[in-house]
């Protein structure tokens, strides 16, 4: 049943792109588009969350669509079911958010038919059970969101970051596309039951493997492969910047999930070796690009790189314990995995919404503008408080919840018997732990210098609150943030029917432990309790204003800033975001940047200014895509005479190539 | 009635750390003094400061949002929670299960985070200088605590704080080198997060190196009260945890006798106060560091952490 | 062996590998020979805990050695050499302390993981024993490489020679001839080293190894 109400839902978004597109020119399209994708939204998740809380049998289907002989198949797993209640519950409030921030849209013909499209490839990625309709599914969301991406096309810069999210995403595919012709052999079953049924050389496996960390860990943005995310996400409207970094990289996580842990049978140990490595480096990397970030949604894209680092973390630990049939400790790992992804989609969409209702209120995305928006917009404020809390993995919020139990995963590791294994799993949970930190620090500075301080720009400080519809879901995500941080067994048991499917085994049942605490393995050994660490701080905080106020005194004075008594009203004086990240920079800049200062102190009595340059530059783009890029252009600089030969010559070419291969053919046979 | 004893346990021991802490900072600035020379204040000084600053109309300065009159409520409540979920004098406290030692260090990243928050909310370059350097700092000191809370649940099996404390005061323990070496590094990443010498100097004030200082230079009056209550709680708050992983000796456990517990407290008063000799000796002895060289004291916390970690490996290979 | 006995030399041979790693953080040369003095005392003390419970009185003799020879007559001469020739007092690394120091650990955690499941048949304390002992010498060479320092490149290279001796007591003993033809190996590699140091301080006024290179540099291009 869900998976029919899914697939007519998927139906009914295809619908709304074709009545986007017509309506286009009406002031009818925003409302309707985004209201009924909304609709149809909460729908679907409905129908995931029935499938995945009700533990329903898996559900099938085929439909005669694309290749004739093979049909479209479908199916309806608990992970599936999981997948599409994230994908909706993220596109749900970025519908809501739509509804509002539509309004500021200048070109809606560019945005209102692709955003359905958008939706519905997401969707149908998750319910697709044969690698023909997963690739196409897969094509048309990387297609859908690139037209998104280049829906402000002129503004600058964005023409280059959907060049470059084009040919990554067509990189991408093309691995997927390998990657399942091998999983199918040579029989062809491209189907998803009979690629499980088949038994793989280790080889193959391995090539597989990392076919589909190229793949999909280019679309969820893993180091190296992450350089294009930054360039695409802010790039497109912010509603789609919250979409694409909120749930798309979640469906590529899928992706991964299921290719990695579904079909390719069990894994073998040295796998959690490149995954954790993998994701421990871009779990680390992508905060420091974030802290080095002036672009407030830029910021946001590189922590987007940060979180799906940490999910990975949590899905090499699984394949490590699944190598060596330590399925509770699986689950656990697999658990903490999945618990991100949703954390993720909850904090990141809304602060998103939040620097989508800065950019509209201002204008303006470089923070180094912005400044005292606390004043001027004091709702949104509040909710990108409660996002950057949660993602800076601070109790008693959600992000501390998935991270803390990627911590206890990580303290199972001294029962793994291989020893690199026993050795890399710390130093990737010191790596975890520094980029939980770093986080703390990244986003102390984006709340602080966006939204504390004085404004630093005319345009910040005429900033006006935004409308009500993308209030409304920035505050349903921010209550659901805080809502998944204190009672977090709730969740871990609903995730539990797809942690079963992967793992073969779940985390103790929750919500039967006392006080809604939760305990992965024992409570002697480790638990955490978000409700009673919530309510006591809350009560400890209520007691001590009520006594001081009640007992001492409750007046306060406003007054001129002290400043160490030199303060000055000039808002260039106050602290700007890249010297809040000096420090880091500092620190790390040297070895990850290659960062240089330069000072150029005037000499005494000369009255120039003193001068200060940082540089710091993208190591990655350096010496990864710079050297392809430019041997692209010398092979195709190369080629290029080709195209202008005589017919003689060109029928030599023919020739000599049908020579060539038939030569070969000889030689092979 | 078991629950009535061990609820009024859990309250003594919130009241206690609450009421300790401005005692425990007042004794290490009277023997700094003494060390060196000077009459210095007397160890009740900070109360009276307390009582003062509580009384006293804040100035909020002009542009100041909401946020910052918040802070001091929060960052004093985190810290707090903290504190009363450390065994100090008694083990097995009632709530000590609803936080590990990685949800205690995290609650004190809540607290942080405003307190940076807070720093930077005026909008002043001094302000700005604190907050950064404050998470540098923490980021810096993060990894190390998470690399030694490893080591301690690797030999002990366990994060739960009465778990590990029922683990090193039992005979099974024996002599590690890696749980000497994670002592190094917790007392290293002690003093750089409560703010001492070598990291930063609690007693400087117009000075580009202050780190705490610069944060809460703003704060005024119930605000700074509060602050400075809460600084006082987190020293308490590593005494007590140092004390309770590497000297459990003395605490009473779960549903002991009123005598037991009387041991407890003597022995945990003893505690606090030879962590205060030891403090203050060192911060005598040593001089500030260069801001640049935070990285190097922090890593060097860090590879303690690590090599600790690889050492209990070896060890547990037997 | 006991539990206590064990876990006595593990503390010990694991506080020589922390020395070992101390020595990388050094950037004075005082500080760097002070350790190294250190570094001797540890090793004599795991040596004297060797001699005690394997009940080896001869070891007692190659604690001794360590203790007198290099805890305080090697530390002393070089001592003397630095204040005679006015040494450059600070240390300058090729790589980054911290960056030394992660790749120090590293190297500590491949030893381990190369020697611990090849020993696995070995009785626990000589396996330990040997794995700390590679890390040793692994952060010896470590050191050699990463300091432009001549000092600091002997004083790599001694405790290079301190983790050799730390295995040879822990793997059952061995032979105090072959002890003292190590020691004394070292000590010739010592007064070799010395000279050396002089040698260069005359001809290039710097104990800066790097001065070498450029000079023989110099020499190709004037043939």
């Amino acid at each position: 049943m869900p998976l029919t109400v899914a697939l007519y839902g998927v139906l009914g978004l295809a619908i709304v792109a074709v009545a986007g597109a017509v309506t286009q020119r009406g002031a009818l399209g925003r409302p309707l588009v985004y209201g009924l994708s909304a609709a149809i939204s909460a729908t679907l998740l409905a129908a995931g969350l029935d499938a995945l809380l009700g533990a329903l049998a898996p559900e099938t289907a085929t439909l005669p669509l694309g290749l004739p002989w093979l049909g479209a198949r479908f199916r309806l797993d608990a992970l599936s079911a999981l997948f599409l209640a994230v994908v909706n519950l993220g596109a749900l409030a970025a519908s809501l958010y739509a509804v509002g921030y539509g309004r500021h849209e200048h070109e809606p013909a560019r945005v209102l038919p692709f955003y359905p499209a958008f939706l519905a490839g997401m969707n149908l990625v998750v319910l697709a059970a044969d690698a023909f309709t997963f690739l196409l599914s897969w094509e048309t969301m990387s297609l859908a969101s690139w037209a998104l991406v280049m829906a402000h096309h002129r503004e600058e810069g964005n023409a280059r970051a959907g060049y470059v999210y084009l040919v990554m995403a067509s990189f991408g595919t093309l691995a997927l596309l390998l990657a399942f012709g091998l999983l199918a052999g040579a029989e062809g079953g491209y189907a998803f039951d009979g690629i499980r049924n088949v038994e793989h050389a280790p080889a193959v496996k391995a090539l597989v493997l990392i076919l589909v960390l190229v793949g999909a860990g280019s679309k969820a943005g893993l180091v190296p492969l992450h350089a294009w995310l930054p360039l695409a996400h802010p790039a497109a409207p912010s509603h789609v910047s919250a979409l694409m970094s909120g749930v798309m990289t979640k469906v590529a996580v899928y992706g991964f999930v299921r290719i990695v842990f579904d079909l390719l049978g069990p894994p073998v140990w040295w796998w959690s070796v490149v995954v954790l490595l993998l994701g421990g480096v871009t779990a680390v990397l992508g905060l420091l690009y974030a802290l080095m970030e002036r672009d407030l949604k830029r910021l946001l894209a590189y922590s987007t790189v940060e979180n799906v680092g940490i999910v990975f973390i949590g899905l090499g630990l699984a394949l490590a314990f699944r190598a060596n049939k330590l399925d509770w400790a699986a689950a656990l790992a697999l658990t903490a995995a999945l618990f991100h992804v949703l954390n993720h989609t909850l904090f990141k969409s809304l602060l998103f919404f939040g620097a989508g209702a800065v950019l509209a209120a201002t204008g303006q995305r470089n923070m180094e503008r912005l400044g005292g928006l606390i004043h001027r917009m004091p709702k949104t404020a509040l909710a990108f408080l409660v996002g950057a809390a949660a993602i800076s993995a601070l109790p008693p919020l959600n992000g501390f919840v998935s991270e803390w139990l990627t911590f206890q995963a990580v303290l199972v590791s001294p029962q793994l018997p291989q020893w690199g294994l026993k050795f890399l799993v710390p130093a990737v949970g010191a790596m975890l732990a520094l980029s939980a930190a770093l986080a703390a620090t990244c986003f102390v500075r984006a709340f602080g210098i966006a939204f504390l301080g004085r404004p630093r720009s005319p345009e910040a400080a005429g900033a006006t609150e935004t409308d009500r519809w993308s209030l409304g879901a920035m505050f349903a995500f921010a209550a659901l943030c805080v809502l998944a941080g204190v009672l977090p067994g709730h969740v871990i048991d609903a995730l539990s029917p797809a942690v079963v499917s992967l793992a073969g085994a779940r985390m103790p049942v929750q919500a039967e432990v006392p006080w809604w605490s939760i305990v992965p393995i024992a409570e002697s050994r480790s638990s955490y309790n978000g409700l009673l660490v919530f309510a006591f701080s809350a009560i400890s905080g209520l007691l001590a204003a009520a006594l001081i106020r009640g007992f001492a005194t409750r007046r306060f004075r406003r007054a001129p800033a002290w400043d160490c008594g030199f303060p000055d009203p000039r808002p260039e004086t106050q602290y700007t975001a890249d010297s809040f990240a000096q420090p880091i920079r500092r620190v790390f800049g040297t070895h990850v940047f290659a960062a240089r200062e330069r000072v150029d102190m005037p000499a005494p009595g000369d009255t120039r200014p003193g001068r200060f340059r940082a540089r710091v530059h993208d190591l990655v783009w350096d010496r990864v895509y710079a050297p392809v890029a430019k041997a692209v252009e010398y092979g195709a600089r190369r080629l290029n005479p080709l195209q202008a030969l005589t017919i003689r010559r060109y029928l030599s070419l023919v020739f000599f190539s049908l020579i060539l291969m038939l030569a070969v053919l000889a030689i092979w046979r | 009635m078991a629950l009535i004893g061990e609820l009024v346990v859990q309250g003594v021991q919130m009241t206690l750390v609450l009421l300790l802490a401005p005692l425990l900072t007042g004794i290490v600035r009277t023997l700094k003094s003494r060390a060196i020379g000077k009459a210095g204040p007397p160890p009740l000084q900070p109360y009276r400061e307390l009582l003062r600053l509580i009384r006293k109309e804040p100035v909020v300065a002009e542009g100041a949002s909401w946020l910052f009159r918040a802070a001091p409520y929060l960052i004093f409540a985190g810290i707090w929670v903290a504190a009363a979920l450390v065994p100090t004098f008694a083990s097995g406290l009632l709530f000590s299960w609803s936080a590990d030692l990685i949800a205690i260090v995290a609650l004190l990243g809540s607290a942080r985070f405003f307190l940076a928050l807070a720093g930077l909310d005026v909008g002043t370059s001094f302000g700005g200088i604190g907050s950064s350097r404050e998470m540098m700092i923490a980021s810096l000191a993060e990894p190390a605590t998470i690399m030694i809370v490893f080591t301690i649940a690797l030999i002990v099996g366990s994060t739960q704080l009465s778990s590990i404390s029922a683990y090193t005061a039992s005979e099974e323990i024996g002599l590690r080198v890696s749980l000497a070496l994670s002592l190094v590094a917790l007392l290293m990443v002690a003093i750089a997060e409560n703010g001492r010498i070598p990291i930063d100097n609690p007693a400087t004030h117009l000075e580009l190196t202050m780190v705490h200082e610069a944060m809460v230079l703003e704060y005024s009056g119930r605000h700074l009260a509060l602050i400075e209550l809460a600084a006082s709680l987190k020293l308490v708050l590593y005494v007590s945890l140092i004390a309770c992983i590497f000297v459990p000796w003395g605490m009473a456990p779960p549903g002991a006798g009123l005598g037991a517990y009387a041991v407890g407290l003597a022995s945990y008063l003893g505690k606090l106060l030879a962590g205060g000799v030891v403090l203050a000796l060192f911060e005598m002895s040593i001089a500030k560091m260069r801001v640049f060289r935070y990285a190097e004291f922090l890593g060097a916390a860090l590879m303690l952490g690590l090599l600790g970690t690889l050492l209990a490996f070896v060890s547990r290979s037997l | 062996m006991g539990k206590i006995e064990f876990d006595i030399a593990h503390l010990v041979a694991g506080g020589l590998v922390l020395v070992s790693l101390l020595l990388l953080y050094q950037d004075r040369m005082f500080a760097l020979l002070r350790f190294f003095a250190g570094h001797a005392v540890v090793l004599s003390l795991a040596v004297a805990w060797q001699a005690l419970i394997q009940d080896k009185p001869e070891l007692y003799i190659t604690a001794a050695i360590a203790l007198a020879f290099k805890g305080v007559v090697i530390p002393l001469a070089l001592y003397r050499i630095v204040v005679r020739l006015g040494i450059h007092r600070e240390l300058e690394p090729v790589v980054g302390v911290g960056l030394t120091m992660l790749a120090g650990i590293g190297l500590i955690g491949l030893a381990l993981v190369v020697i611990l499941p090849l020993t696995s048949a070995a009785d626990p304390y000589a396996r330990e024993d040997l794995a700390f002992a590679l890390s040793v010498v692994l952060l010896g060479l470590l050191m050699m490489i990463t300091r432009r320092n001549a000092v600091s490149q002997v004083v790599g290279f001694m405790s290079i020679e301190n983790g050799l001796i730390l295995a040879a007591t822990g793997a059952k003993g061995m032979p105090l001839v072959v002890e003292i033809s190590v020691a004394f190996s070292i000590l010739i590699a010592f007064i070799v080293i010395g000279i050396f140091l002089f040698r260069i301080r005359e001809r290039f006024d710097t104990v800066d190894v790097g001065a070498l290179d450029s000079a023989r540099a110099e020499g190709e291009r004037r043939r």
